[in-house]
C-alpha cells in the first residue's frame, strides 16, 4: 500500500505523522512511503533524510492525497483537506469523532475510510498505538517546563551562601498519563510536588511518582476503572469538599498544573477565580485542559495572561507540537503500530478486520457507513478492584503461629513414638553385633542432617559431586571380597573394586575442579 | 609390610569418619570448600590404605590392577567433562555405587559368612536383600538418568497406564520373594528380585519429566548413600554405615530442598507428572512484543541495576561465557550487574553457580532467590536468559495454576525485563506465561548465545 503523510496545516501545527524512522519500519512491512515536500521541516525532519530513508517526496498535497491509498495524518483535516479524500482511501489521524460528527458524516458519505487515533481503545495490547497518551506524557513534561519558565524562583530548596532558598510547591490536579509526568518532571527538578485525582484508585501510582497524594475523605468515590481508566463526572457534595481541598491548597502552592478532563464533556472548572487570587504573587497556574474550555477560571486558551495580582496563567493548547521532534517520533511511532496491525502479514496488504478490537474501536467510518460510537470492547480495559482479604489482627497472627508451634510439636512426638516403637521391635529380635552398627547408623544420619543444612545453595553442584565421590566408600566392601576363594565373587568384586575407584577418584578431581572455578569479584 | 591390626584399622576409620564430615561440613562456604575436598580425599585414602593393609585383604596384582585402571578411568573422565555435562556425569557416577552395591550384596550371598544364630541369618538375608534391592534401583535409576540427560533418551516423562499399580505389584512380587528367600528357596529369589529391581529404577526415572531432574539426581545421590549404609550393615563395616548414611542424608536433604522449591510434594514427583489443575486457569491478556539487539542495548545503556535471571536454556545453548562477558562489560560501565539463581534452575542442584562460575562469574554477585528477590521494584533492567517456570507469575497470581505457590522470582517487578527465548512456546511443565504478555515485558527472540553474542556487538 502507499501511504502517503501530508504537511500539517493548522496553523502553528509543528508535528509530522512519518518520520525516517518510522518510514524505514513501514517499509519492512512491504508499504511504500510518501512525504509532502517540506512536511517535517518543522519537526525537524528534513527533505534529504526521508529520502535517504526511502519516502518518495511529493510536491503538493493535492498530488500527494491522489497518489497515496492511506493518509497518515497528525491533525483532523480540515474542510479542504477532507475533500481530497475518496473512495478506498484510508485516513489515520486524530478525528475527535464524537465532537466532529459533520465532518465524520461528510468524509463517509465519499467512502472514505477514518481511523481515529483517539479512538484505540484502552487495552493494553493497544498501548502501543495509545497517541493520546504518548502525546499527554509530552504535554505533562513540557507543562513543568513552561512553569519553570514563566516561575521567577528555584523549583528546588538550596541553602547557599547568600541565602535559603523554599524549594517550590508543585500542585498537579489530576493524575491522568499526562499528570503523572508532570508529577515526575517537577519531582525531578526538585520541587515539593503534591497531586490530586478524584479516582482514589491512583494513589499508589502518585506515590510511586514521588509526589503527595491529597487525600480526600468521602465515601461514594468513583472507580475509575469502569470508565476505561477516565475520571467520571463527580456529585455535587463531592465536588464541594474537592474545591474546599483546593483552596485550603491555593495560598501554599506556587505552581498549579490542571490536568482534569472527563470524556466527552468540557473540562471541569476546578481553579475558581477565588483561589488564582488567593495565590502568591508569581506563582503559576498551566491549565493543560484549555482546549476544552480550561480547568481554570481565568484561563484563556492559547494565551498566557498575567492576573491582577501577579498570576500567570498558561492556557497553551499546543504543548506537544512545542516538542515537535519528540512528539513526532512517538506519533508516528503510535502511527506505525496502527499500521503493523492492520499489515498483519507483513506482505504490504492492508486487512482492515472490523473483528478486532482494537482497529473496530478505533474506526470511525468504514466503506461508506459511519462506525462510531463502537461497541464496548470485549476486554475490560482494567480489572476491577477485588475486594481485600480482611486484614489479620496481631492476635490472630500470634494465635496461628502458636497453633502451628503446637502442631509441628505434636508431629514431632508422634514421630519420635513410632520410631520409639520400631526400635522397640528390633531390639526384641534383632542380634547385639546388629544393633551396635544400627547406633552408628541413626547417630550418622542427624550428623548427616546438621551438616548439610549449613551447605551453601551455590555449592550444591560440588555438594553431589563430593558425596558422590564418598559414596565410593563401597570400595570397602569390594575389597573385603576381593581374596574370596569363589572365582565368580572374586571377579564381581574386582568389578566393583574398578567402578568404585572410578567413582572415587572422578568424583575428587571433578569436584575440584569445579571448586578452583569459583571466584570472588 | 605395613599390616595393621583390627584396631589399628578401627583407630584409621575413626579418623576417616571425622575427615568425611569436615569435608562435608567444608561446603558452607565457597573459601572452606576447597580445604574440605582434601579432608574428604585423605580420609579416602586413610580408609582405603587401612582396608587393603587391614586383617582379611591380601594386595595382590588382580587389586593393584583394578586400582590403577579405576584412577585413570575416574582422571580421565573428571578432566574431560564439560560443566554443562555435570549432571550426566553425576549420574552415571551414581549408577557405579548402586552396580558395586548389587556385586557386593550378590557375593555375600555366593560366599556368606559364618553366623551363630538364627537371628543373626535372618538379618543378614534381609542385609543382602535389601542391598541389592537399593543398589539395583540406583542402578538402572541412574543409567536412566544419565541416558535423558544426555539427550540419548526423550526428556519427556513416559507415562505406561496403570504405573502405579505396577510399581505396587512389582514391589509386593519382591516382599514374596524376601519371605521365600529367607525359607531357603535359592538363590534364584535373590537373581529375580534383581531383574525386578532393576525394572523398578528404570520405570520410576523414565517416568518422570526433563524438568524434575534435580530432584531425581539428587533422589539417587541418596540412594546411593543408603545403598553403601545397606552393604556396610551386611560386612558389619562401621566406616560403609557411617558414611553411607551421611550421603544419604545429603542426598535426602537436596531432594528436600528441591521439591520446596517448586511446591511439589517429593511423592508427587517421584511417581511422575503434575496433579490435575484444580479449575480453569486465568485468561492472559495482552500480547508478546518482540525487541531486537539495538532495543535491548538502548535499555542496558541506560539501566543503573542489572539482574540476570539464567535457567535451563542458557545450559543447552552454552551462552555462559557469553553472559560472563557481558555482565564483565556492563560492570565496567559501572552499572551493577548480578545474578539470580532459583533453586530449581538447571538440571542439577546448583547447577547455574557452576556454570557461571566456570565462565568466571565473580560468585559474590551470584545471589540465591531469597536473597534478591525483595530487590527487583528497584531494578532497571532484568534479562530472563533460558528460564519460564522459575519466572512465572502465575504461581502468585493465578490459584488454579499448576504451580500455584511455587516460590517464584519476582521478575516482572523490574521496570523492564527482557526474555531471551527460543520462541514462543511453554515452558517443559505446559504452562503459559504471563509473565511474556506483561507491559514491561520484551521478547528477544533466538537461541540464548546468538542474542547474547548479537548484543555483545552493542555493548563496548
Amino acid at each position: 500500500m502507499r501511504i502517503g503523510t501530508p504537511r500539517e496545516t493548522f496553523t502553528g501545527e509543528a508535528r509530522v505523522a512519518l518520520t525516517p524512522a518510522s518510514a524505514a519500519q513501514l517499509q519492512k512491512l512491504g508499504h511504500e512511503c510518501l512525504i509532502e515536500s517540506g512536511a517535517g521541516q518543522a519537526a525537524g525532519f528534513t527533505d534529504e533524510a526521508y529520502r535517504d530513508a526511502g519516502v518518495t517526496l511529493v510536491n503538493s498535497a493535492a498530488e500527494l492525497y491522489k497518489q497515496s491509498d492511506f493518509i497518515t495524518k497528525v491533525r483532523a483535516p480540515s474542510e479542504s483537506e477532507s475533500e481530497m479524500l475518496g473512495k478506498g482511501k484510508t485516513l489515520i489521524s486524530f478525528f475527535w469523532p464524537a465532537q466532529s460528527t459533520e465532518l465524520l458524516d461528510k468524509i463517509s458519505k465519499t467512502g472514505a475510510n477514518v481511523v481515529a487515533m483517539d479512538m484505540v481503545p484502552r487495552i493494553s495490547r493497544a498501548q502501543k498505538m495509545d497517541a493520546l497518551s504518548s502525546m499527554a506524557n509530552i504535554a505533562g513534561y513540557r507543562a513543568v517546563i513552561e512553569a519553570g519558565n514563566n516561575f521567577p524562583r528555584f523549583f528546588t530548596g538550596q541553602i547557599t551562601a547568600a541565602g535559603k532558598v523554599p524549594p517550590a510547591k508543585v500542585l498537579v490536579i489530576g493524575a491522568g498519563v499526562a499528570g503523572l509526568a508532570a508529577i515526575g518532571a517537577a519531582q525531578s527538578l526538585g520541587a515539593i510536588v503534591r497531586a490530586f485525582d478524584v479516582r482514589p484508585e491512583v494513589a499508589e501510582q502518585i506515590e510511586s511518582m514521588g509526589a503527595e497524594f491529597l487525600f480526600l475523605d468521602f465515601d461514594d468515590a468513583s472507580d475509575g476503572a469502569a470508565t476505561g481508566g477516565y475520571a467520571a463526572p463527580s456529585s455535587p457534595e463531592f465536588r464541594e469538599k474537592q474545591l474546599a481541598l483546593f483552596r485550603e491548597q491555593a495560598p501554599d502552592v506556587d505552581i498549579v498544573i490542571t490536568t482534569a478532563l472527563i470524556p466527552g464533556r468540557d473540562a471541569p472548572k476546578l481553579w475558581l477565580s477565588d483561589m488564582v487570587d488567593a495565590m502568591k504573587r508569581g506563582s503559576v497556574v498551566v491549565d493543560l485542559a484549555a482546549e476544552r474550555g480550561g480547568n481554570c477560571d481565568a484561563t484563556v486558551p492559547d494565551e498566557k495572561i498575567v492576573t491582577d495580582n501577579g498570576v500567570t496563567v498558561i492556557g497553551y493548547t499546543d504543548f506537544p507540537s512545542r516538542m515537535a521532534t519528540q512528539s513526532s517520533e512517538l506519533y508516528a511511532t503510535n502511527v506505525r503500530h496502527m499500521l503493523h496491525d492492520l499489515t498483519p502479514e507483513k506482505d504490504g496488504v492492508i486487512v482492515h478486520d472490523m473483528e478486532d478490537d482494537v482497529i473496530r474501536g478505533a474506526t470511525a467510518a468504514f466503506e461508506g457507513e459511519v462506525t462510531f460510537p463502537p461497541p464496548p470492547p470485549k476486554i475490560q480495559a482494567i480489572a476491577a478492584q477485588k475486594p481485600a482479604a480482611p486484614e489479620k489482627t496481631a492476635e490472630e497472627i500470634a494465635a496461628d503461629e502458636a497453633a502451628a508451634v503446637k502442631r509441628a510439636g505434636r508431629n514431632q512426638i508422634a514421630l519420635l513414638a513410632i520410631g520409639g516403637l520400631m526400635m522397640f521391635f528390633i531390639g526384641q529380635y534383632a542380634p547385639a553385633s546388629f544393633m551396635k552398627h544400627f547406633i552408628v547408623f541413626v547417630l550418622s544420619v542427624f550428623v548427616g542432617f546438621q551438616v548439610i543444612w549449613n551447605v551453601s545453595h551455590a555449592l550444591h553442584t560440588p555438594l553431589m559431586a563430593v558425596t558422590n565421590a564418598i559414596s565410593g566408600i563401597i570400595i570397602l566392601g569390594a575389597l573385603l571380597q576381593i581374596g574370596s576363594s569363589s572365582v565368580i565373587v572374586t571377579i564381581l568384586a574386582s568389578i566393583s573394586v574398578l567402578i568404585a575407584t572410578i567413582n572415587v577418584v572422578g568424583g575428587f578431581m571433578v569436584t575440584r575442579r569445579m571448586l578452583q572455578m569459583f571466584q570472588k569479584s | 609390610m605395613f599390616d595393621l591390626s583390627s584396631e589399628m584399622q578401627t583407630a584409621a576409620y575413626i579418623a576417616s569418619t571425622v575427615l568425611f564430615i569436615l569435608s562435608l561440613g567444608g561446603l558452607s562456604d565457597q573459601e572452606n570448600a576447597k580445604r574440605g575436598v582434601w579432608f574428604g580425599i585423605i580420609g579416602m585414602a586413610i580408609a582405603v590404605y587401612a582396608t587393603i593393609f587391614g586383617p582379611g585383604v591380601e594386595l595382590g596384582p588382580v587389586l593393584v590392577i583394578m586400582l590403577v585402571i579405576g584412577a585413570a578411568a575416574g582422571v580421565y573422565v573428571a578432566q574431560k567433562v564439560e560443566m554443562t555435562g555435570m549432571p550426566e556425569l553425576v549420574a552415571a557416577l551414581h549408577s557405579f555405587v548402586g552396580l558395586a552395591a548389587v556385586f557386593i550384596g550378590i557375593n555375600s550371598d555366593i560366599d556368606p559368612p559364618t553366623l551363630a544364630t538364627t537371628a543373626e541369618r535372618v538379618i543378614h538375608e534381609v542385609e543382602v536383600f535389601l542391598g541389592v534391592f537399593i543398589g539395583a534401583i540406583t542402578f538402572t535409576g541412574s543409567i536412566v538418568a544419565y541416558a535423558k540427560l544426555s539427550g540419548k533418551v526423550d526428556g519427556k516423562a513416559l507415562i505406561l497406564p496403570g504405573r502405579h499399580v505396577l510399581n505396587v505389584a512389582l514391589l509386593l512380587l519382591s516382599f514374596v520373594l524376601l519371605y521365600l528367600y529367607m525359607n531357603h528357596a535359592g538363590s534364584w529369589t535373590l537373581y529375580l528380585m534383581t531383574l525386578i529391581a532393576l525394572v523398578i529404577g528404570a520405570h520410576l526415572v523414565l517416568a518422570i519429566g526433563g524438568a524434575d531432574m534435580p530432584v531425581v539426581v539428587s533422589m539417587l545421590n541418596s540412594y546411593s548413600g543408603w545403598a553403601a549404609a545397606a552393604t556396610g550393615f551386611l560386612l558389619g563395616n562401621d566406616l560403609l554405615i557411617v558414611t553411607g548414611a551421611l550421603v544419604g542424608s545429603s542426598g535426602a536433604i537436596l531432594s528436600y530442598i528441591m521439591c520446596k522449591a517448586m511446591n511439589r510434594k517429593f511423592l508427587s514427583v517421584i511417581l511422575g507428572g503434575f496433579g490435575g489443575p484444580s479449575g480453569e486457569a486465568m485468561a492472559i491478556e495482552g500480547e508478546q512484543i518482540a525487541i531486537d539487539a539495538d532495543g535491548v542495548a538502548a535499555s542496558l545503556d541506560d539501566a543503573e541495576q542489572i539482574i540476570i535471571v539464567p535457567g535451563y536454556g542458557m545450559a543447552v545453548a552454552q551462552a555462559q561465557q557469553s553472559v560472563s562477558e557481558l555482565t564483565r562489560r556492563l560492570r565496567a560501565a559501572g552499572k551493577t550487574v548480578r545474578f539470580g539463581i532459583h533453586p530449581v534452575a538447571g538440571r542439577l542442584p546448583g547447577h547455574m553457580n557452576v556454570l557461571l562460575a566456570e565462565a568466571k562469574v565473580p560468585y559474590d554477585i551470584v545471589l540465591e532467590m531469597d536473597e534478591i528477590n525483595e530487590d527487583f521494584p528497584e531494578t532497571d533492567v532484568v534479562i530472563v536468559i533460558g528460564s519460564n517456570d522459575i519466572v512465572n507469575p502465575a504461581a502468585q497470581e493465578d490459584p488454579n495454576s499448576p504451580i500455584a505457590g511455587m516460590p517464584v522470582l519476582e521478575v516482572w517487578k523490574a521496570k523492564q525485563v527482557f526474555v531471551s527465548k527460543r520462541g514462543q512456546g511453554t515452558g517443559y511443565s505446559g504452562i503459559e506465561n504471563p509473565l511474556f504478555f506483561k507491559e514491561n515485558t520484551r521478547m528477544f527472540y533466538g537461541d540464548a548465545k546468538a542474542s547474547v553474542d548479537a548484543l555483545l556487538q552493542k555493548i563496548s
